[in-house]
């Protein structure tokens, strides 16, 4: 550590670990290990987008380009207006021209608030770009080009009435975009959460006796629920000090959600384990066909278990659609086998 | 209980039995009162509780008058089980979801199954998982760390290199921001385990990130930010302020004794103490040195804190004091009248603990539990209080308090504040009903 770097450290309040740490590392400023990052490696790499827009991109893309890519590759999952409740919340909507003059989205106020979309909580755009650019199609990200994610951005602004159809976005007009977001000033950093040292808003007192509490139970799990969440009583040890509550037979595990029995002991655990249920529930579609659609379509049909199970492994599309299933290589023959079979029986 | 198979077992043990030799010669030289309180306890089961020998089992407990299988045959040999897993008799105890909380199960979450858990060591295969666009097993001879943005040299580092360099190993927790946040605006899941799941606490070993932003030579006058950026599908971004990322953020490789799980960011994750675990990016690929927050979609759209007037905190990052109690908790039922330990866990983002105190009256009058060794900073703290369950309903709570003197908020505190429409950051103090039955449910107080 060179003693002008010690200087700083100490100038910036470094913990005395931290010192003591670099001060004892035989790193003593520039190490053998690791080695200078070429320019190409951080282009490729250093993606984000900051709010000052640092880190932009060139390129542009028009409502009207973004269209297209959203019905290609969006809509499946998030709606043809941005509004599906199907795999994620929805992107657009809830928001007025008012909000939009005002930078803040009024109907976040109160203890009332609908369903919270991105855009009437989003307040810096670039954060929109830049989530895109690196996530988004979420089964294929880092796929689309600047351009796509310039026109995609500009589409889903449309689609919340930030733009008008005919804008086009790329680096300029994005701060324009800025001034027009709903829920600009909607933010604050003004918490005790950021810093170890912040301050706290509530100012509980440790009373030990005779406390003037209020006891009066104000919520509990209504009867019909008892069982939401399985039977309890297999979710704790069958010995000890207590037992799990024995909450009536559950109903069989909703296709997309929990398996109440321990993974490995089902095909429908196998499937969730290779991550086919992200995109497969049992009936209804999701990006890919509910498997009880694909037993039905292939019911008394020749040859279709191979066929079935060779796609699974090669994935492709056209089948069901023009979005594609990836290819799921990281099932063996049998094990795709195994689950064609499974799925070709009714997924039971 | 109701089956006798079941209660066969509970014959009446002397209390010298239920303590060690060495816990006896404490009590009897009167070192630790607790361990009075919990032998003169363990007598009053004796006493009260215990079942007699059934009929035609006069002789004794037929589990040690007829010698079971595993006293009279051979064993198994040594690496039949060459990676150990738990007994099969421990199936209950799983990582599970909360059905209906997410659509997709690749942007998702899974529970640690708290009400089972013993210290503060989660084990690795029980960690709590959340991911936001699946988990990848990395090959680690292909994963590369790189640091730039305001930094001398920027630097690409390998697995190799990074496992060459000076380690430090922590006990730390990792809570997610949104952990109880089904609960704000009423009870919605009933046990500890949907609840407060997303918690856990390992050992993790790894390089301290100052040594590393020192290597690169980083900035560290106009740099006042890093952003961590993983390697999956989703390539998390989240800001740290660089005074954190100074104190004693870990870039880690190790979980536990051995490498981090897939599901828990193999090969490499950033741990960052006392801050939600979001911030602890997975499959951690860059860290870039910046003057100004990066405003990345987990810490301006999600991860942020509603308030009544319609204004969002961003960046929240610390985890607040808060503790609960496991056992009694929601979803058990206590098997008849007697002894029973409160245990429950307890943490702050902000340090050690210093105190727990437990109520079984719903908040009137308080007791103070032992917290149990060791008590580390930004680490789960293990509690336990003794307790006699008389069989009338019973308002279980814990309540903690922090090394900054911060005492844990209830439910309405919190909600004084924060409203009811928040999803993160609900650290108030829990209550389990205890029912006459001994069924034990969550309830939340007005
Ligand atoms: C296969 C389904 C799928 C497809 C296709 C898809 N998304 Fe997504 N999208 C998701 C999921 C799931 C999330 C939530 C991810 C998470 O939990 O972090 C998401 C999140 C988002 C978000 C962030 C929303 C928020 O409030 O955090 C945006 C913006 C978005 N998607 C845009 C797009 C765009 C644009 C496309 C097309 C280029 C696209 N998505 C394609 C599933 C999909
Ligand atoms: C990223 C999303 C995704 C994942 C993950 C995925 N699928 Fe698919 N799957 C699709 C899509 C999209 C289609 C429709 C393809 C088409 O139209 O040809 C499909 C089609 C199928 C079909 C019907 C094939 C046919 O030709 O009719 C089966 C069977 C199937 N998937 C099984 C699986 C199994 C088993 C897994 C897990 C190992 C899996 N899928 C994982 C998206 C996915």
């Amino acid at each position: 550590m060179s003693s002008w770097d010690r200087a700083t450290a100490i100038k910036l309040g470094l913990s005395a670990l931290a010192l003591a740490t670099i001060a004892a590392s035989p790193l003593a400023g520039a190490s053998n290990l690791g080695r200078p990052a070429t320019p190409a490696e951080i282009a490729a790499w250093d993606i984000d987008v900051r709010p000052d827009f640092a880190g932009l991109p060139a390129g542009s893309g028009s409502v009207e380009q973004g269209m297209e890519v959203w019905e290609s590759k969006c809509e499946s999952c998030h709606g043809t207006f941005g509004e599906s409740n199907e795999v994620f919340t929805p992107l657009a909507g809830g928001t007025t021209r008012a909000d939009q003059d005002s930078g803040r989205v009024k109907s976040l106020v109160g203890p009332n608030v609908p369903q919270r979309t991105t855009l009437m909580k989003l307040s810096t755009v670039s954060t929109l770009f830049d989530y895109i650019r690196r996530a988004m199609p979420w089964n294929a990200p880092k796929s689309l080009s600047d351009d796509e994610v310039y026109a995609v951005t500009a589409y889903v602004l449309y689609l919340n009435d930030v733009v008008s159809d005919d804008f086009v976005l790329d680096q300029d007009s994005i701060r324009e975009v800025q001034n027009r977001l709903p829920n600009r000033n909607g933010m604050t950093r003004d918490h005790g959460l950021w810093e170890v040292a912040g301050k706290a808003d509530t100012h509980n007192t440790a009373c030990m006796k005779n406390c003037a509490a209020d006891v009066e139970i104000s919520s509990s799990l209504p009867e019909y629920a008892r069982d939401s969440h399985g039977n309890l009583a297999d979710q704790n040890r069958s010995f000890g000090p207590v037992r799990g509550t024995t909450t009536a037979a559950s109903a069989a595990p909703a296709a997309t959600t929990a398996p109440t029995q321990p993974a490995g002991t089902s095909r429908l655990a196998m499937a969730e384990e290779y991550g086919c249920t992200g995109c497969h529930a049992m009936d209804d579609t999701i990006v890919g066909p509910g498997f009880r659609q694909v037993a039905q379509r292939y019911a008394d049909k020749a040859g279709s278990l191979d066929q079935v199970a060779a796609k699974i492994r090669a994935g492709g599309s056209g089948a069901w659609g023009s979005m594609p299933m990836p290819a799921q290589e990281q099932l063996n023959e049998e094990q795709a086998r195994e689950l064609a079979e499974w799925i070709l029986s009714g997924a039971n | 209980m109701t089956g006798s198979s079941k209660q066969r077992g509970r014959i009446s043990r002397a209390p010298e039995n239920f303590l060690s030799q060495e816990q006896i010669a404490a009590v009897s030289s009167g070192r630790r009162d607790f361990l009075r309180q919990a032998m003169i306890a363990a007598a009053a089961v004796s006493a009260g509780a215990a079942l007699p020998l059934r009929a035609g089992e006069a002789a004794g407990d037929p589990e040690i008058l007829d010698l079971p299988p595993w006293s009279k045959t051979l064993g198994k040999p040594v690496a039949s089980n060459p990676y150990g897993s738990p007994s099969k008799y421990e199936k209950n105890l799983i990582r599970r979801e909360s059905p209906g909380l997410t659509r997709v199960g690749a942007a998702s979450v899974s529970f640690a199954p708290l009400q089972g858990l013993f210290g503060i060591i989660t084990p690795s295969g029980l960690h709590f998982e959340r991911h936001h666009q699946g988990w990848q097993d990395v090959d680690p001879a292909r994963h590369r760390f790189m640091i730039n943005g305001l930094v001398r040299t920027p630097k690409v580092y390998t697995m190799d290199d990074l496992m060459r360099l000076p380690s430090v190993s922590r006990i730390h927790f990792i809570e997610c921001g949104a952990n109880s946040g089904m609960e704000w605006g009423n009870v919605a899941v009933p046990t500890v385990q949907y609840t407060h799941g997303m918690l856990s606490c390992s050992e993790f070993t790894g390089v301290p990130l100052s040594a590393l932003l020192e290597d690169c030579g980083a900035d560290l006058k106009a740099g006042k930010y890093i952003l961590a950026e993983g390697a999956d599908g989703s390539s998390m971004t989240r800001t740290i302020a660089m005074e954190r990322a100074l104190d004693d953020v870990i870039v880690a490789y190790g979980q536990n004794g051995e490498m981090l799980r897939p599901e828990n960011g193999y090969p490499l994750r950033l741990v960052v103490p006392g801050v939600q675990g979001v911030s602890w990016v997975k499959w951690l690929r860059r860290i870039e040195v910046g003057d100004q927050p990066y405003g990345t979609k987990d810490e301006t759209l999600h991860y942020v804190d509603l308030l009544p007037d319609g204004a969002q905190r961003q960046y929240t990052s610390i985890q607040e004091c808060k503790s609960v109690i496991t056992t009694p908790s929601g979803g058990q039922t206590l098997i008849g009248q007697g002894y029973y330990t409160i245990t429950g866990l307890a943490w702050s983002g902000r340090g050690r603990i210093r105190r727990v105190d437990v109520s079984t009256d719903g908040g009137r009058n308080w007791r103070t539990a032992r917290l149990e060794t060791p008590v580390l900073s930004k680490a789960l703290t293990r509690f336990n209080l003794d307790w006699q369950w008389d069989g009338s309903p019973a308002l279980l709570q814990s309540r903690a308090i922090d090394e900054t003197g911060y005492v844990q908020p209830t439910m309405p505190q919190l909600r004084e504040v924060r409203g009811t429409k928040s999803i993160y950051h609900n650290n108030a103090i829990q209550t389990w009903a205890v029912a006459p039955s001994g069924e034990v449910s969550n309830v939340q107080l007005g």
